[in-house]
Formats: structure tokens, sequence, C-alpha cells
């Protein structure tokens, strides 16, 4: 579904990825952990189409087609979701207005109608409800004053509603609370099925502890310095990056 | 008219050495007393309607023209402006939608007017326009039960004389301001509303109006009387691109409230702006002010600006009765080098007056958008209030916003809130939006909408959602 080949991006005059590989079939849930600064948010950004970004090399190809072609918009209705690290606020805009103007952008991309606005809210209301969401927060400002917690847990409505075929989260776990955090693994967990991937970016093994991924990443200084199971989640937890940082450079 | 009448303006005219000829369909460039008496002929207005003109022109003689407004233009050289020009006869107009320019019909189509109403707005020649003009005598019928006067002003001036020497000037005075004094000079026509004691105005004169939207001229002058008791929402202009040959439009604007009455007055106003370097385009210099003269009553102003090149424009609200209210909602846009220099003033006098100002100005490409606000508390004001909100949208970098809000209090018992917010359309909102799939375009119209849905809620229902369309038809291509 998504095949990168040496991928090197920079942003200025810093090089940030240096050379990433990385396959993700249909199917999978790849988890990518690496310390601050590795560039993994980037890989996210670029993926998703982020123009401060400049490609200087690789390729990237989501189901065949060269991805990086496509403005972030068809990628998005293609079926590419980013749940950032950082959600913006948008002060004034309806949360409710962006999540219909989405879910009604790909049905058109698919040749389908608009949704009808009562199905649409039905369903809104449930996804929130499952996620323990304040159904409030549904006609607020896009993220405006949200808590750590509630933008996090918009992203991952926004998702559930897309459903999309690629799904990639940054650090959608942070600032979770317990509760929060398992209601979220489950709405991740909901989402996975044969003709779906999932890319979960994270610093914490409890969050592995409820999506069990099939592979696991390490990303350090722009590049995959190694790639396992889920064991190697809790090795990590367990030595620390220098661990891998050591191996690596071995 | 009496024909006599009509005999002595002639001759005055001849007295004073003027040879323009009435019939002609515009009158050659330039401005003097002749051609003020030439315009009330032309119009067959009673006398005192003459001499009201020519004191104005006398007094705007005396006048100089204003500088304070933060806008930038070459001087206005008023003696190279016709100022009559007749309107345009049938045989000029387009005979069919066919023979209209196909780009003001995709914008029509963009904006969501309704097929029947585009072929007046396009001014297709009226006969040819059936449907409108039965609905219009249907309206027309219903005003007429309800004993509402909803007339154009020069026929009103002939009509109901006692109504225009009773009120007109009564709220802006001649010598307001400049361009209110030409306007009382020259003005070419308008609209005239009253409502009698306790009638509720059967329709928004909106429907009414766009349906007549003729060619008003350079000069508009309206007057709008709400008896004790009654109630009327007129709107004015409409989301149609408008073009017109004259690049000066001074209009004035007078509203009375008498006891218990209120008025809800909507602007839309899509004068053509010029191109993208600001050539061609309209300045639009109004003056518009209502007056609460009775107690409890309410004046509201909506207007949503995105046209004309220039705009200075101020809809003021006067609170003379005890606990009367005024509104102020604005949505300016101002794109490419458009420049607006708009706002409010509420001048409190009654007790316990109220008032609520919400503006919102929106600039892109290079334009300037200025909000000018006064509130001012006069002595005998015990209890007023007023609460000001004023935010700005910036789209790029190369336009800006600025803020006067002006106040004067001079009563310790009032309360006067202010608050402003600046912001801009950041990259990462936009990135955001279309990585969920919306255009950039539908991103940028997305929050501009939902900037302004405060004002938008108090436009008439049906053309809240035609201003939005026009909101977005206006900010097209101001990212990217
Ligand atoms: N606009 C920018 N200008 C300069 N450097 C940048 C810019 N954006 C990111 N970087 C740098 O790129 C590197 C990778 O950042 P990135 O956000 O991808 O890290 P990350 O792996 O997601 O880290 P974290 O775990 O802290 O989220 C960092 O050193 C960061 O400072
Ligand atoms: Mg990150």
């Amino acid at each position: 579904m998504l095949e990168i080949k040496n991928l090197k991006t920079r942003i200025g005059d810093t090089e940030i990825l240096r050379g990433l590989t990385l396959s993700v079939q249909a199917g999978e849930v790849h988890a990518i952990m690496g310390p601050n600064g590795s560039g993994k948010s980037t890989l996210a950004l670029v993926i998703a189409g982020h123009d401060d970004y400049v490609v200087t090399d690789g390729t990237v190809t989501y189901n065949g087609k060269n991805l990086l072609d496509l403005e972030p918009e068809e990628r998005a209705r293609e079926g590419v979701f980013l749940g950032f690290q950082y959600p913006v606020e948008i002060p004034g805009v309806n949360n409710a207005y962006l999540l219909k103007a989405a879910v009604n952008a790909k049905r058109r991309h698919n040749g389908q109608g608009e949704v009808d606005a009562f199905e649409f809210l039905k369903l809104a209301r449930e996804k929130m409800a499952a996620l323990g969401m304040d159904p409030k927060l549904l006609n607020r400002g896009i993220n405006e004053g949200f808590s750590g917690g509630e933008k996090k847990r918009n992203e991952v409505l926004q998702m559930t509603m897309l459903e999309p075929s690629l799904a990639i989260l940054d650090e959608t776990d942070s600032g979770l609370d317990i509760d929060a955090l398992k209601a979220v693994a489950k709405g991740i967990n909901t989402l996975r099925s044969p003709d779906r991937a999932i890319v979960l970016i994270t610093h914490y093994q409890r969050l592995l502890d409820y999506v069990q991924p099939d592979f696991v990443h390490v990303l350090s200084e722009g590049r995959i310095v190694r790639s396992g199971d889920k064991s190697l989640a809790l090795e990590l937890e367990d030595k620390g990056y220098d661990w891998v940082r050591e191996a690596a450079s071995a | 008219m009496a024909s006599e009448n009509m005999e002595s303006l002639v001759n005055r005219r001849y007295e004073h050495g003027f040879v323009t000829d009435i019939e002609t369909e515009t009158f050659p460039p330039g401005l003097d007393e002749g051609v003020v008496r030439a315009i009330s002929a032309r119009k067959n207005e009673p006398k005192f309607m003459l001499e009201w003109r020519l004191q104005a022109y006398r007094q705007w003689l005396e006048m100089r023209e204003p500088t304070w407004a933060h806008v930038h233009y070459p001087q206005i050289k008023f003696n190279e402006i016709s100022y009559f020009a007749a309107p345009k006869s049938d045989d000029d107009r387009p005979k069919s939608l066919d023979e209209v320019d196909p780009k003001l019909l995709e914008t029509y189509e963009k904006l969501g007017i309704p097929l029947h109403e585009r072929a007046r707005l396009a001014g297709v020649a009226v006969d040819a326009v059936f449907d409108s003009v039965s609905v219009a005598t249907t309206f027309k019928e219903k005003l007429y039960e309800a004993g509402v006067i909803f007339c154009p002003f020069s026929e009103a001036v002939r009509e109901h004389p006692e109504l225009i020497k009773k009120y007109l000037g009564s709220v802006v005075p001649r010598r307001d301001n400049f361009y209110a004094a030409l306007n009382s000079a020259v003005f070419s026509d308008g609209s005239f509303v009253y409502i009698p004691k306790g009638v509720r105005c059967p329709m928004e004169l909106s429907t009414y109006f766009r349906i007549n939207a003729a060619n008003t001229g350079q000069f508009e002058r309206t007057l709008i009387i709400a008896d004790e008791g009654s109630h009327v929402s007129y709107l004015e202009g409409c989301t149609a691109p408008m073009r017109d040959e004259n690049q000066l439009h001074a209009a004035v604007v007078e509203l009375v409230a008498l006891e218990d009455a209120e008025i809800k007055y909507s602007t839309v106003q899509n004068w053509y702006p010029g191109d993208e370097n600001g050539v061609g385009g309209i300045y639009n210099f109004v003056t518009k002010r209502g007056d609460c003269r009775g107690a409890n009553s309410k004046i509201s102003w909506t207007q949503v600006e995105t046209g004309s090149a220039i705009t200075w424009k101020y809809p003021s609200c006067i609170l003379r009765g005890a606990n009367s209210v005024g509104e102020f909602y604005s949505v300016a846009v101002v794109n490419n080098m458009q420049q607006a220099d708009t706002g409010t003033k509420m001048i409190h006098i009654g007790p316990n007056t109220r008032s609520t100002i919400v503006s919102k100005g929106i600039s892109a490409g290079k334009a300037q958008n200025v909000y000018r606000g006064l509130v001012r508390i006069m002595p005998q004001a015990h209890g007023a209030r007023n609460h000001t909100q004023c935010d700005s949208l910036l789209i790029g970098s190369e336009c800006g916003a600025h803020t006067f809000p002006y106040m004067e209090i001079k009563n310790p018992s009032a309360k006067v809130e202010h608050e402003a917010t600046t912001s801009k359309i950041s990259a990462d909102q936009l990135f955001y939006c279309r990585q969920r799939g919306l255009s950039e375009e539908d991103a940028v119209n997305m929050i501009v909408n939902g900037f302004c849905k405060e004002v938008f809620k108090e436009l008439p229902m049906e053309f809240a959602v035609e201003a939005q369309a026009l909101l977005n038809v206006s900010l097209e291509g101001a990212v990217g």
C-alpha cells in the first residue's frame, strides 16, 4: 500500500529524513518509535503533503501512485489520514462543519452524494460517545480551547468518521488519561481491517498494549535503524534508544 | 404638476443664464445652480424641493472634502462629473439573457440568484421579464392594503410633500458633511418608505426592492419613516455585481423610528471594485443615519460590504428616545487594491439607551480595511450601555487592518465595553483542512464564513445564503 524508498527531505538547509525506507501493506499495523527530533513527525507530514518539506531524493508510492505528485487534499480524498501531533485551532468554525465537509469531500471524490445531515449527526454522536467525548465539542470552534486530550480524541473522531485506508497517528496517545487511552485504542482497533493500514507514532508501550502492532520500527536521525515485531517495543522500553543507536553504528 | 410652477422654474433657469437642455439624457459635466435647477425641473419637483436643493448647493460650496479617512485616491474633480443621467431606455438594453455577458451570468450562478431575477439584474429590457413584473404587482397590492407607502423618492416628493417636508434632512442635515451636502443638492432618486402607526410591514421590503432594482443613479436618497409601534425590514442593494459608469457614489439614507417602532436595515453592497490594480472601481461615500426618536424604538443596521474601490461609510444611530436600541452588524471584505474606512456611530442621548456593535473586517491581497467607531454617551443618558466587538481577519501578509475606536463618555453611570481581536488565516490551519480533504479555497471560505457568522445571522434568511456565497466569490484567488 505504502512504499517509501530512500526518502530524503530537508526543511530550509537542514536535512531531516536521510534515506528512509519503509514498506506498509494493507491489513498491517506499524509502530514507529524513536528519540525526540529524530524525524517521526516530519515523515508523517511529508506523507500528508506539507509543502514546508522539500523532498530531495527517494520515492513514495501509495497504491501504485506517486504520492508526491498529489496535492494534500487529493491524498486525503484518496484515503490518507494524518492525526496531528499538534492539532491546530480554528476558532469560529464549527467542529461539526469541518467534519461534515471532510466526509463530503471524500464522498464526492468517490462519486457518492453528500451525506444526509441527520444520519451524519447521529453517526458523529455515536462515535463521540464511544470515544468518551462530550457531545458539546461538536458545536465548538475546531479545537478551540480544547484540552490536550480532547484535541487528540477529536483527531480520532475525524479518523473514525473518514474511515481512511492509511491512517497515520502522530503521538495520538500522548496526553490521554487512562480511560481515554483505552477508548482511543478501541477506536483504532475497530478500524483495523484487511484493506486498511495503520501507522502509530508513539513513545510509549502502553498504547501498544492495547493496539498490538505487527511491526515496530525505530527511527533515528532520519533513518529507520531497526525493525522488528512487537517485542522490539518492549525491549526498547527496557533498554532505551542508546542501545539501538549503538547497535546501528556498530 | 402645475404648469405655471414648471414655467417659473424654467424661467428662473434662464435668469441664471443656464443653457442645459433638460430633455437630454445626460447633462454635460459640471455643477452650478443651473444644474441643480435643471435636475429639479427634470423631476417635476415642487418649489420647496428646489429651494431645499439650492440651499444645500450653497452650503456645499463652502465646505471642504474630508481628509481624515484612511483612504487614498486621486483628487475628485467635481466639475468633470455629470450630475444627471436618465435611466437607459429599453432600446439600449439587452433583449434577453442570451445577449448578456456570460461572465456575469456565471457569477449569478455562483451566488445562487434565482433564475427569474437574473434577467432584471442583468438589465434586460423590462417587458422581456414577465415573472418578476407580476410578482412585483402582487407585492404592491399587499403593501397598499397595509397602508404602507413604498415608492421612488421622486414620486414621494410629488405625492407626499408633507411627509418629505417634515422628515427630509431631519436626520442628516444638508450641511452634515461634504458628501451629504452634495447629495442634497443633486440627488437623483431613491426610495421612500412610510409605515403607518402600529403596522407591521407584511413583507421584507428586500424581495420587492430587488425585483425593482433599477438604476438609481449615483446620488441616491433614501428616507424611511416607521411611525409609532410599526415595524419594517428593508434590504438595500443586492449580491449581484453592480457596474456603473459613474465612479463617484454619494448616497444619503435617513431612518426615523418613532415610539416603539423598529427598523431593520440590511445592505449588501457589491459595487465594482476595479481590477487587480484598482483601476475603474467605484468610490462609495455614503451617509447613513438612523434616529431613534421615540421611546423604546430600535434601529438595526446590518451590512455586508464587498465591493467598491473605496468605501467611506458609517451607518449611525442617534438614540434619543428613552430605552431605545441601536445595533450595527458589519462584514467588510477588501481584496486586491480595495480600501474601506467604515464603522458606526452610536450617540446615546436618552436614558437607558443600549447599543451593540459587531464589526468583522476581512482583508486580503494588498487591501486596507479600517474600522472607525464612535460611542458617545451624553450627560443625560443615564444607564446607557454599549458593547463593541471588533474583529479583523487577515489573509496573506500584504494587507492591513486598522481599528480606531473613539469613546466619549459624559455620564458616569454608563457602561461601555470594547473588545478587539486580529487574527490571520495561518498556513497550518489551511494545511489541517486540506489534510481533511478540503481544497484551499474551500478552507478559506469555511474560515471566513465562520468568522462572519454572527453578522450573517442578522440578515434575512435568503440573503444570508447569498451573502455567504458572495464572500466566497470576492475572495477567489486570495490565497495561493
Ligand atoms: N521548520 C523547521 N525548521 C528547522 N528545523 C525543523 C523544522 N521543523 C522540524 N525541524 C527539525 O527537524 C527535526 C525532526 O523533527 P520532528 O518533528 O520530525 O521530530 P519527531 O521525531 O517528531 O520528534 P518528537 O518525538 O519530539 O515529536 C527536529 O530536529 C526539528 O527541530
Ligand atoms: Mg513529533
